[in-house]
């Protein structure tokens, strides 16, 4: 629960603690010019009194005269320090006595008519008239500094500034505790929501708020929605569970197909072949026997006799070639088809004597691939250029790679009959044939296994062609990714 | 002949592979030297000089072409009851059968065997088979010790 840098947590401290000290520097300083104001009100009645009763004890001094008693009187104010000059002046303005009693004349100002009091820069200045029953007697003039002004503000400043610190400590440390209750549960939020994130575990829940505010709301809507999908999790997981039982079911049942269907093929090599074996074996002892006592027609039925069941013998052989091609297990590793094709051609170089060939073998890739099945693959595609281009010379074979969206595509081009594209979709069938028997041999089960192969590696297979300009047989192989 | 021994034994339940397969050593003289048994338990009773052939002197054929396919015994079987036996295990075996399944080939080497002969639809391509294991095993071979000389 640890609150990072620039947290909830130390938002809201700060903005208590900013709010505070915005209006307690407000207040302070409100305060300070009102006490200003209201000090200053004060000094003035308070010299203004002081000036009232100076003068009424200077009437006498006045009327008879008498700068000494005047002087007198004046001297007394020195018992306040902030006094710093008082002159008295006869009803015709001249000066009549002073406070200090060397005051330069210089120092006192020209009597005003009227009462007076006022600030200048540095003091405070009162002008008194001095009456008695009605007769203007003269007028008193008193000077106080601002001393006390200076220090009751800087009292007060001080005591304005102390005030703020103080709040502010008290604010920060009651804001501190505070802000807890909201971000605690805050916290308590994200953490759970942390959580659930990293342990994918719904079933826990937000500690319940203890209030009906914001985060409580929050975290009551946090904890619906843990809810709903804790719900929907137990829902897929369920729905999983029931789903591998399935799959489970369906592998059984598919490897009881697969156990059913190797056995059938398993008898079929067996047990279909051996009645087809006595029929060739047969006939050609009956050949060998009787040969002599049939006539040209009879010779004929025998030798048909011998080719179809030789031609049986190859279906069955080819039709269980596909079925276990479709069974064998995939053993993909990293195959360089350059070395590959080099070698199919090796193998191939007896059925290419007599033959005029212009190879033409591009850059080939390392591939992922069983190497047995995709040997069977180029060696059937390349056998088939050979065939279909028998008929040319110099027959014209290509072989070449390029790269496809996420897969490599090899293929094999050919000069030779070439296809009509309408049969295209037929190329790739089991036992699908566009030649006649007798013009090209073959069960017509190659290019069915090339398919199939090809598919089991994830790759698709498609052909294009035309008649006699030639084919070209493409195959794609997914590129290369760990073997599953 | 006249004792009743011949140099190779045809393990065989179909009598027409029977016929053909004698057809085609007949090509080469060798018919008269089989014993042809039709399932894999005669195959050991012959060997082993039980039942039916109990009496008959002991002495072991120069090669034994098995049927893999059998009724009762089949002839995986057989060879592994061959090989087990001290007596036996020495005798070349040929496995004949109309299957390219690779199983059978698997165990059938596993177990031993000497050859492994498809059964070639062509009749001509199985003397051709057939006429090269004679040669090999009847005829160009010494049999192995205590088996039946061919008669001068």
């Amino acid at each position: 629960m640890k609150a990072p840098r620039g947290s909830l947590q130390h938002k809201l401290v700060a903005l208590m603690v900013l709010t505070c000290t915005a209006v307690l520097v407000m207040a302070g300083a409100g305060l300070i010019a009102y006490d200003h104001v209201s000090f200053k009100e004060t000094m003035a009645r308070a010299l203004g009194t002081r000036a009232a009763i100076v003068a009424a004890n200077t009437t006498g001094s006045l009327a008879f005269e008498n700068p000494d008693d005047a002087r007198q009187v004046l001297a007394a104010l020195g018992k306040d320090p902030s006094m710093t000059a008082a002159a008295l002046y006869d009803a015709q303005g001249r000066l009549f006595a002073t406070y200090p009693a060397n005051l330069p004349a210089s120092a006192a100002p020209r009597a005003a008519e009227r009462r007076s009091i006022h600030f200048d820069k540095e003091s405070l200045v009162a002008f008194e008239p001095v009456v008695e029953g009605g007769r203007r007697l003269g007028t008193l003039y008193l000077r106080s500094d601002l001393q006390a002004l200076v220090v009751r503000e800087r009292v007060y400043a001080l005591a304005v500034l102390f005030a703020i610190v103080g709040s502010v400590g008290v604010a920060f440390a009651l804001s501190t505790t505070l802000q807890r209750g909201i971000t605690r549960p805050v916290l308590a939020l994200a953490e759970t929501a942390r959580h659930v994130t990293e342990k994918n575990d719904f079933s826990v829940r937000a500690a319940a708020a203890t209030s009906r505010d914001e985060i409580g709301l929050l975290t009551e809507a946090f904890n619906d929605m843990l809810g709903e999908i804790q719900e929907r999790d137990l829902e897929i997981r369920a729905l999983n569970r029931d789903l591998e039982v399935r799959v489970e079911a369906r592998t059984a049942e598919l490897e009881a197909t697969n156990r059913e269907l190797e056995s059938f093929s398993y008898s079929v090599s067996h047990d279909l072949r051996a009645p087809v074996r006595h029929i060739a074996g047969f006939a050609e002892l009956l050949e060998k026997r009787s040969s002599a006592g049939l006539d040209d027609a009879g010779r004929r039925y025998l030798d048909n006799i011998t080719d179809s069941a030789k031609r049986m013998g190859e279906l069955i052989d080819d039709l269980l070639m596909f079925s276990r091609m479709g069974r064998a297990e995939l053993c993909a590793t990293h195959v360089p088809v350059e070395t590959l094709v080099a070698d199919i051609l090796r193998e191939m170089e007896q059925d290419l004597k007599g033959r005029e060939i212009e190879w033409k073998i591009g850059a080939l890739p390392e591939v992922q691939a069983d190497p047995a099945m995709l040997r069977l693959v180029l060696t059937n595609l390349v056998s088939n250029a050979l065939k279909y281009s028998r008929p040319r010379s110099p027959a014209k074979i290509e072989i070449g790679a390029e790269p496809g969206d996420g897969e490599t595509i090899l293929w094999v081009r050919d000069n030779g009959v070439g296809f009509d594209m309408q049969y295209a979709p037929k190329l790739f069938g089991v036992f699908q044939r566009l030649h006649a028997a007798d013009e090209f041999e073959g069960t017509g089960i190659g290019l069915a296994n090339v398919r199939r192969i090809v598919y089991r590696h994830g790759g698709k297979t498609w052909a294009e062609g035309e008649v006699d300009r030639g084919a070209t047989f493409y195959f794609s192989l997914p590129e290369r990714k760990e073997a599953a | 002949m006249t004792n009743g021994l011949k140099r190779i034994l045809l393990a065989e339940d179909s009598p027409k592979d029977v016929e053909l397969t004698l057809a085609a050593l007949e090509e080469h003289n060798l018919a008269n030297e089989v014993v042809v048994v039709h399932d894999g338990a005669e195959a050991m009773d012959y060997l082993l000089r039980k039942g039916k052939f109990e009496g008959l002197p002991a002495a072991n054929p120069g090669v034994v072409l098995l049927d893999l396919k059998m009724p009762k015994v089949d002839g995986l079987e057989v060879l592994r009851r061959m090989r087990a036996d001290k007596n036996l295990q020495s005798i070349p075996v040929v496995m004949l059968t109309s299957s390219r399944e690779e199983r059978d080939i698997v165990e059938s080497y596993h177990l031993g065997v000497n050859a492994y002969v498809v059964k070639p639809v062509a009749f001509q391509e199985f003397i051709h088979a057939v006429k090269n294991l004679g040669l090999f095993w009847a005829v160009v071979n010494e049999p192995p010790p205590g088996s039946v000389k061919k008669a001068a």
